[in-house]
């Protein structure tokens, strides 16, 4: 199976110096950062990057690795029967550390169930990503306190509340934007659709940040579309960008370019960030049934997190010490995880009525008078000596 | 302390799952998260971690084993002050379920793990009353359960009488009740409105003291399972259908009794293309290639079906069309870890003998490490089988559905043979051809039999034939 993501993004296809705009289809992949860890320049993009000293490069890796840490320990507790489904994002560490981090505290994210990468530079708990995947909460977190809505289960459908968010932006009149991610498969569903058409007719400040990962399940992307995803999104008379997905430093600059525009009145970006999903689809997915094993070796080639190691080595920075201090930082988030995983309450079977009607509600109250009475029926002995339910 | 580590729901809505095998022995020590052991469910193979650090203690299941989910596999011994475990100590829903058996164990995933006895789930009577019933309709306003009770006093009895037996009717209290004492609800008589059973009928069972024992037990199935289906002295041992077992089955089943098969079988004196392949295997342009018989058979085959392209084609009931290939992708059957497979090799009639022994190769070896993939397991034409791998010399192979020939090929033996008016020890194998009789007659046939045959009898005679 042919992937055409070779790379050489800077360098092949048109070249660098275009627009940032609106190109024809076959455009190149902007990248800043080659496989083998080579910092390559970019006449377009790489002011955009310039303030990232060697400590702010040392702790995008370090998050990085943490990201993948919090994956592969949810992963475990899976099967270890803690939580009963993880999607893992293994693969895509650059796309949503680079996206992540270039956000500003008041932009708000409205994200997918894979975007923990996201919410982790969100600075969420991490007690909170799992209670969702444990089956104890319906949702994770209060949505205000992070600046990003708890994660959408249907493909899609968080693109039309980041324009609806966009949209009331614009009413106050702030500058802040409305982020959205979502996958390959999503820019195939009718919402994300509507959601490109309202963007782009009330030039919402909303950025569209698909996570090309080339797999919709067992679905390969080039199955739904013939053209670069990038390019769906001139039809909506929408400026795309496509970056290289596996390149932390170029999805930054990527991101920070569409933020600038969102901010100053321009409107709606897609970004298409080319990555690839190293796991499987959910942990009930066994990828192994319709992918070949090649396209994940070829991928593995292009690992986010080897990429940023080999430049800060190139750079002499990949002391021991650093090494050492990520490796902790690591250590330290599964733990913390894990313990919040195993000594989080069992919800109570009431809690089901909490937050469903932020005032009260006669007929929800009258649900929950039932089924407390219900409950109550288990282990009351006064109900003994008749047939329960029919007196 | 000792631990327990209960098989969890690996996919979503799983009740089982097979161990494979264990990656670790009774009295190793195992840190967080190191794989222990590799299970197949329903949807994946997949890698268990160990949840805790310590020592293995017991291991509960043998390889080989479908597990329920909830069911203990494997026992740890972890030091008790819990620096081990970098989590802290509490109990985990599924370290907390009693263990009490039958009883309703939440192992965070659901309730999958409790085992119904009977296969479908029981349909949920929605109506407490099946005759006319004005003495419920009254009272139950006021309750909570109202909902349950929905009466259809239309309703005659003998519709009510010729409905199958549906469970005894009864509210959840009862029937978790009924659960907790190990009372079938099916045997016991119900004293309320409509036959519906109360906490008294069962109590009153229980106490009775004339349960019949069959009818004591809701769990006798499951119970039926030993703990080690490998002990000495069990008579059977039962696997569940499923996965490519099922698959195989099911696609067998369907060829079987669909398409009409015809089996032939032809002995030949292979010694020439013994010859033949001995030579080739010392010539220096096919250094590195595998060459067996098989090699040559397939190339046999390829040739043949030239002259006889009616066994390459489809039945195709649908449209009503015979679907003639002009081309052909050559399947091979697999015996693999998990079970038989039938790769193919794509337009394998324009391959030279060297890309048809590349092919080979690359497919065997692709599927005995399970990394064959999709695309190789469909879109064959005719197959071929290797029996004679297993000294086998002649069998009556089932087609591959969709397939209109396959051909099993035996081993290759010495024995007497006519040779020149005398008896020789000569090489000699047996070839088998089924065919579907819908699309292929016998003389069709039997001429792709003979050209196979004489191919191989005499390589040579392919010169008279291409």
């Amino acid at each position: 199976m042919s992937t055409d993501e070779t790379g050489h993004g800077g360098t092949n296809a048109e070249g660098p110096g275009n627009s940032a705009g609106i190109h024809g289809s076959g455009r190149y992949l902007i990248q800043l950062v080659t496989p083998a860890g080579e910092r390559i320049s970019h006449p377009e993009f790489d002011p955009w990057v310039q303030d990232i000293s060697d400590e702010q490069l040392c702790s995008l890796y370090e998050d990085m690795a943490a990201v993948r840490r919090i994956d592969v320990e949810a992963t475990a507790l899976q099967r270890q029967g803690e939580l009963a489904l993880w999607p893992p994002l293994l693969g895509q560490e650059a796309s949503q550390v680079g996206a992540g981090r270039a956000l500003r505290e008041d932009d708000f994210v409205f994200s997918s169930y894979r975007e923990n990468g996201v919410a982790y530079c969100r600075g969420v708990d991490l007690t909170d990503i799992i209670r969702v995947w444990r089956g104890n909460a319906s949702s994770g977190w209060d949505p205000y306190t992070i600046n990003m809505a708890t994660p959408q289960i249907i493909i899609g459908a968080q693109t039309l509340h980041a324009t609806g968010y966009a949209m009331g932006i614009q009413n106050d009149g702030a500058d802040s934007v409305a982020v959205t991610f979502f996958g390959d498969g999503a820019t195939s569903e009718g919402d994300v659709n509507e959601a490109m058409v309202f963007a782009a007719s009330f030039q919402a400040p909303v950025v569209f940040f698909c996570q090309n990962n080339h797999w919709a399940i067992s679905e390969p992307v080039r199955l739904q579309s013939h053209i670069q995803l990038a390019d769906r999104a001139t039809g909506f008379g929408i400026p795309s960008l496509r970056v290289d997905g596996n390149d932390v430093l170029a999805v930054m600059a990527a991101t920070r370019v569409a933020l600038d525009r969102a901010r100053r009145g321009g409107g709606p970006t897609f970004i298409e960030a080319v990555t690839y999903r190293m796991g499987p689809h959910t942990t009930a997915d066994d990828p192994t049934r319709y992918r070949d094993a090649n396209e994940l070796e070829d991928w593995a080639a292009k690992d986010p997190i080897a990429r940023v190691k080999s430049l800060l080595e190139r750079k002499g920075l990949l002391t021991e010490n650093l090494q050492q201090h990520v490796q902790d930082k690591a250590d330290a988030v599964a733990r913390e995880m894990r313990a919040g995983c195993t000594n989080m309450p069992d919800p109570e079977p009431l809690d089901i009525f909490k937050h469903v009607y932020s005032s009260p509600n006669s007929w929800l109250d009258r649900q929950q008078d039932h089924y407390s009475r219900y409950l109550a029926s288990f282990g009351d002995p006064a109900g003994a000596n008749s047939p329960e339910g029919a007196h | 302390m000792i631990k327990e580590f209960r098989l969890p729901d690996l996919g979503e809505g799983l009740t089982e799952s097979e161990i494979l095998s264990w990656k670790v022995g009774v009295g190793d020590t195992v840190s967080l998260n190191q794989v222990i052991a590799e299970v197949e469910t329903a949807k994946a193979v997949v890698e268990l971690p160990s949840p805790f650090a310590g020592v293995i203690t017991a291991l509960h299941e043998q390889p080989g084993t479908v597990v329920e989910v909830g069911k203990p596999i494997v026992s740890f011994e972890v030091p008790d002050d819990g620096a081990a475990r970098p989590a802290a100590e509490t109990p985990t829903a599924a370290a907390t379920a009693a263990a009490g058996a039958g009883k309703r164990e939440p192992n965070l995933v659901g309730y999958g793990a409790v085992v119904e006895s009977s296969g479908r789930p029981a349909r949920r009577a929605r109506n407490l009353t099946v005759v006319e019933a004005p003495v419920v309709e009254a009272p139950v306003v006021e309750t909570p359960v109202v909902e349950l009770v929905e009466t259809r006093p239309v309703e005659t009895k003998s519709v009510a009488t010729a409905r199958p037996a549906e469970r005894p009717r009864s509210t959840p209290p009862v029937r978790k009740l009924a659960k907790d004492l190990g009372v079938d609800l099916a045997a016991v008589a119900g004293t309320g409105p409509g036959g519906l059973i109360s906490r008294d009928d069962v109590r009153n069972f229980v106490g009775g003291g004339d349960l019949p024992a069959a009818a004591h037990h809701l769990s006798a199935v499951p119970e039926a399972w030993p703990e080690e289906p490998s002990a000495g002295g069990q008579r059977e041992t039962r696997t569940p259908i499923k996965g490519v077992r099922k698959f195989t089955a099911a696609a067998m089943v369907a060829s079987a009794f669909t398409a009409p098969h015809v089996t032939e079988f032809l002995t030949v004196d292979v010694t020439p293309t013994m010859d033949l392949l001995a030579r080739l295997k010392a010539n220096r342009a096919f250094a590195g290639y595998k060459l067996t018989p098989l090699t040559i058979v397939a190339k046999a085959v390829l040739i043949a079906l030239r002259r006889n392209p009616s066994l390459n084609s489809r039945w195709d009931e649908n449209s009503q069309e015979i679907v003639q290939y002009n081309y052909v992708n050559l399947g091979i059957a697999a015996a693999t870890p998990r079970g038989l497979t039938v790769p193919n090799i794509k337009d394998a009639d324009a391959l030279t003998l060297m890309g048809l022994s590349e092919a080979l190769t690359g497919l065997t070896e692709s599927a005995r490490s399970g990394k064959t993939t999709p695309a190789e397991l469909s879109g064959g034409t005719i197959s071929i089988t290797n029996i004679g791998v297993f000294g086998i010399d002649a069998g009556t192979p089932i087609l591959n559905p969709g397939e209109a020939a396959i051909l099993a090929v035996g081993a290759v033996r010495n024995m007497p043979w006519e040779y020149q008016g005398e008896v020789a020890l000569r090489q000699v194998m047996t070839l088998s051809l089924s065919f579907d009789h819908r699309l292929v007659d016998g003389e069709q046939g039997s001429r792709f039999l003979a050209d196979v045959g004489a191919i191989l009898a005499e390589p040579g005679m392919v010169l008279t034939m291409v």
